[in-house]
């Protein structure tokens, strides 16, 4: 009874979807205030039925509803409670239900929290937002139904990949797809713009809040799948080019860019077609994502279970959505330009090269992508596109970036004092060439790109630190008032710059002066590495409560002081069939011993075990960074400025005397 | 000149759009790798041995020497899975009785012999292939694949991805199958 419930709630949606997407649409150009108003109902509509379906699916998987087929292909009564829940978007339909779900919650907020936003723009943003409900909910009930039944129901189901049962896996898709689907309200108000014909900066100050929340969840998203693969994948690696991989990063870079030059068209009233376009290729590329993930277009490790019908249908939309709106970028956008004019050594002129490397970063990590498949059409040969081109292509143009990132907050609007920003960077620059050279003479030559790397990281976090202490002026009195006083959106840059600075440090160390040994061993073998040595103690089998476990106990030791010991396990799920490696990490800020276990040999073979051991130096830099962006993109979305319905203080009051307005 | 500037995006939307419907169609499906070459001799190769390893090169004309089943696999040390699935293949060559050869694939030679001295050397022999004019060949779409060749030197089967947990089970079963 509940899943069908579920099911007509979420055509009521659909309904609820398609008169939102007519009526305030029609009102924003006839001026009928009614039926603009109309759209804050059927926002709240459409979230209240989208939820009651979200959560009759979800209650189907916590109580192992076995007539639901949903829930028999991808749950099984053994399966602790965590995971139950979690199976409900760890598929394909469960998957889009949340999607549509994270949608409608996007449209309902602004439905409920804008209320400053003039009335014809909420109106035509929310019926923006309507229309890509609308393509995704019939999406969902022609082709991926969640609800559908299965006569006779079996005994029980045939579980969830024992690969994906983390908790880290069991949060990474929600966080991900509030990010990804987080931006459509970014997009719906860059076409509502565009339908209107109008950006201010006052529309630039209404899209920023959004965006740095979508942004913020995205950074989490990504940095908890990545982790995901560093310690359950048992590969050692946190990022590995896949494609699936590179269509959460696409949104991420083209969404930062998004960010700075919304601070542009915010101040200074210009790069307002920019911004406007970044607003919509942000998104486009989220569709994009979901489009690859689902239709089977490229091969991954990652994929759903793809089916080309649902494929043909998802590039409907796509043709739809972001053809429609490039094509009114098209048409209306030429006519948008003005506003303040920079001189070429300006605050301005550092976002605009943050913007163009973000986004030829971007087109490279899309070329790449999508280059199997251009190739594959045109002369009909299968290739893949490796890590080597990604790090060719991706690295060199980071460089430039994070040299830029290092001076553009230290420069005034319109035009700034290039010799005089340089000259209170001294510090900074000693800092890099200083660790440079030190990392060099310590690791007796690394690969020099990582050597510099390193010197690059250390110039960004120097940097950074330096602009935030002479902003509050932190050694003089009152330091503590000053940076109580400064806006908190200022303060959530400096700390997002140090997590990128620390992103950087974490990533050239792990993947520079990475060690990695494999070893056939036996209890008793010892292993060295990194100055470190581990003796293979034993190995025992354990139960757990879906599974059997063998687990190896390795003590390690340095200098034959001991250290610590790790447990590493091999897991086999007997319902699935299937075996995950569950590693063990000793973590330090220095660097992580990682060690896993691989299933024994079969007979005959020099040993009964094989052990993987590595050392990442750094590696926990990659997580803290991760941390630094969201707690600054927390941080600016607290800011009193962005606040949605927070009452705007006056200019001459909120931006104290000697203080660079700053983000 | 601006107009057409600002149609750009909308132009490589649509060209790319272009490629995705194409991609869809035609029953193509790249998850199952179909290879022409199944049933069929293995394609002409001559590739030279990686410097620095003490393995000889890999040319057609050698595999089709060898007795017994060969098994081709495809491997890089900048790639994850092949890692993985070093221990099995190692355990497959030293075991069921087969010839383990190698292509190494877009990769250096000296990055190449690090990884096979680090991990060990299970190939009979191996060609270095730089420039993946042999993964062209063999119609590879990445790595890591590897190819089952018979007695008589007839590719058999083609298997993408690491050779791992439930990949080995499937991997044994084809191998079965050829022996029969």
């Amino acid at each position: 009874m509940i899943p069908e419930l579920g099911q007509f709630a979420l055509s009521l949606a659909l309904i609820a979807a398609v008169v939102q997407s007519v009526l305030p649409m029609l009102g924003a150009a006839r001026g009928n205030a009614l039926w603009m108003q109309s759209a804050q109902a059927s926002a709240l509509a459409q979230f209240v039925l989208i939820a009651f379906a979200f959560g009759a699916l979800m209650r189907s998987y916590v109580v192992s509803d076995f007539t639901v087929e949903n829930v028999v292909n991808n749950s099984h009564s053994l399966k602790p409670m965590l995971y139950k829940i979690a199976g409900t978007w760890g598929n394909h339909e469960g998957s889009l239900l949340l999607w549509v779900f994270i949608l409608a919650g996007f449209g309902a907020a602004v439905a409920f929290y804008g209320r400053n936003i003039p009335m014809a723009l909420k109106a035509r943003t929310l019926s923006v937002q309507a229309w890509i409900s609308v393509g995704f909910i019939s999406f969902m009930l022609f082709t991926s139904n969640p609800f559908t039944r299965v006569f006779p129901p079996p005994l029980d189901g045939n579980d969830l990949n024992p690969l994906l049962q983390d908790v880290g896996l069991a949060i990474h898709p929600p966080l991900l797809y509030v990010g990804y689907v987080g931006f459509s309200i970014v997009f719906s108000f860059a076409v509502a713009a565009l339908i209107e014909g109008r950006v201010d900066p006052a529309w630039a100050r209404w899209v920023r809040p959004w965006t740095l929340a979508a942004w913020t969840s995205l950074t989490a998203g990504i940095g908890l799948g990545s982790w995901w693969a560093y310690y359950e994948l048992g590969w050692g690696g946190w990022w590995f080019w896949d494609p699936v991989e590179n269509v959460s990063f696409m949104p991420w870079l083209v969404g930062t860019a998004l960010l700075h030059s919304a601070i542009v068209t915010e101040k200074r009233d210009t790069f307002k077609s920019w911004t406007i376009l970044l607003a919509i290729l942000t998104f486009s590329l989220s569709l994009l994502g979901t489009f690859i993930v689902r239709s089977g277009l490229l091969t991954s490790v990652h994929a759903f279970a793809v089916d080309p019908e649902r494929g043909i249908y998802i590039l409907g939309l796509l043709i739809l959505s972001i053809g429609g709106s490039l094509a009114l970028f098209a048409w209306r956008a030429p006519s948008m330009e003005g506003g303040g004019l920079f001189a070429p050594v300006s605050r301005e002129a550092g976002l605009l090269i943050n913007n163009l490397l973000l986004t030829t970063a971007t087109a490279t990590v899309l070329f790449g992508t999508l280059y199997p498949l251009f190739l594959e059409a045109i002369t009909g040969d299968k290739i893949s596109v490796g890590p080597p081109f990604f790090n060719a292509g991706f690295i060199p143009i980071m460089m430039p970036l994070l040299l830029v990132m290092g001076v553009g907050p230290f420069m005034s609007w319109k035009r700034a004092d290039l010799q005089g920003v340089l000259s209170r960077l001294k510090v900074a620059l000693a800092a890099a060439v200083v660790t440079s050279l030190i990392v060099w003479y310590v690791t007796t030559g690394g690969p020099v790109l990582a050597i510099i790397m390193m010197g690059i990281g250390v110039w960004v976090l120097v940097a950074s630190v330096q602009e935030w202490g002479r902003r509050v002026k932190l050694f003089q009195d009152g330091a503590w008032a000053r940076i109580r006083r400064q806006p908190r959106a200022s303060h959530g840059m400096t700390l997002a710059h140090i997590g990128v600075a620390l992103l950087v440090l974490g990533a050239t160390g792990s993947s520079a002066w990475k060690e990695d040994l494999v070893a056939f061993a036996d209890p008793g073998a010892k292993i060295d590495i990194a100055g470190f040595e581990l003796t293979f103690e034993s190995v025992e089998r354990q139960r757990g409560p879906n599974y059997i476990a063998d687990v190896a106990t390795l003590s390690v030791t340095r200098d034959g002081e001991f250290v610590t010991t790790l447990y590493p396990e091999r897991r086999f799920y007997p319902t699935a069939g299937s075996t995950t490696t569950e590693s063990s990490i000793r973590q330090t800020l220095a660097g992580d011993l990682y060690a896993s276990i691989a299933e024994p040999a079969a007979e005959g073979a020099k040993s009964d075990w094989l052990l993987r051991v590595l050392y990442e130096p750094l590696v926990n830099f990659l997580w803290i960074g991760t941390m630094f962006l969201v707690l600054g993109g927390s941080l600016s979305l607290t800011d009193r400025r962005l606040r949605v319905g927070a009452p705007r203080k006056s200019k001459s009051k909120a931006a104290p005397i000697g203080a660079t307005p700053a983000e | 000149m601006k107009r057409l500037l600002f149609a750009l995006p909308l132009v490589v939307a649509m060209i790319i759009g272009g490629f995705a419907i194409w991609g869809l169609s035609g029953g193509r499906d790249p998850s199952s790798l179909p290879s022409e070459f199944i049933s069929k001799p293995v394609p002409q190769i001559d590739l030279a041995a990686i410097e620095g390893v003490e393995r000889p090169g890999l040319s057609t004309a050698d595999i089709n020497d060898m007795d017994g089943i060969k098994l081709l696999n495809f491997f890089a040390s900048w790639c994850g899975p092949c890692r993985a699935e070093h221990p099995n293949l190692t355990r497959l060559g030293q075991e069921e009785g087969v010839t383990l050869i190698g292509i190494n694939y877009k990769d250096k030679p000296e990055a190449a012999a690090k990884w096979l001295e680090e991990l060990g050397n299970p190939y009979v022999a191996l060609g270095s292939d730089y420039s993946g004019r042999g993964g062209i060949e063999l119609g590879i779409s990445g790595v890591p694949e590897t190819f089952i060749i018979d007695a008589d030197g007839i590719i058999r089967h083609r298997f993408a991805g690491p050779v791992v947990g439930d990949g080995l089970r499937r991997f044994l079963e084809a191998l079965d199958e050829v022996r029969q």
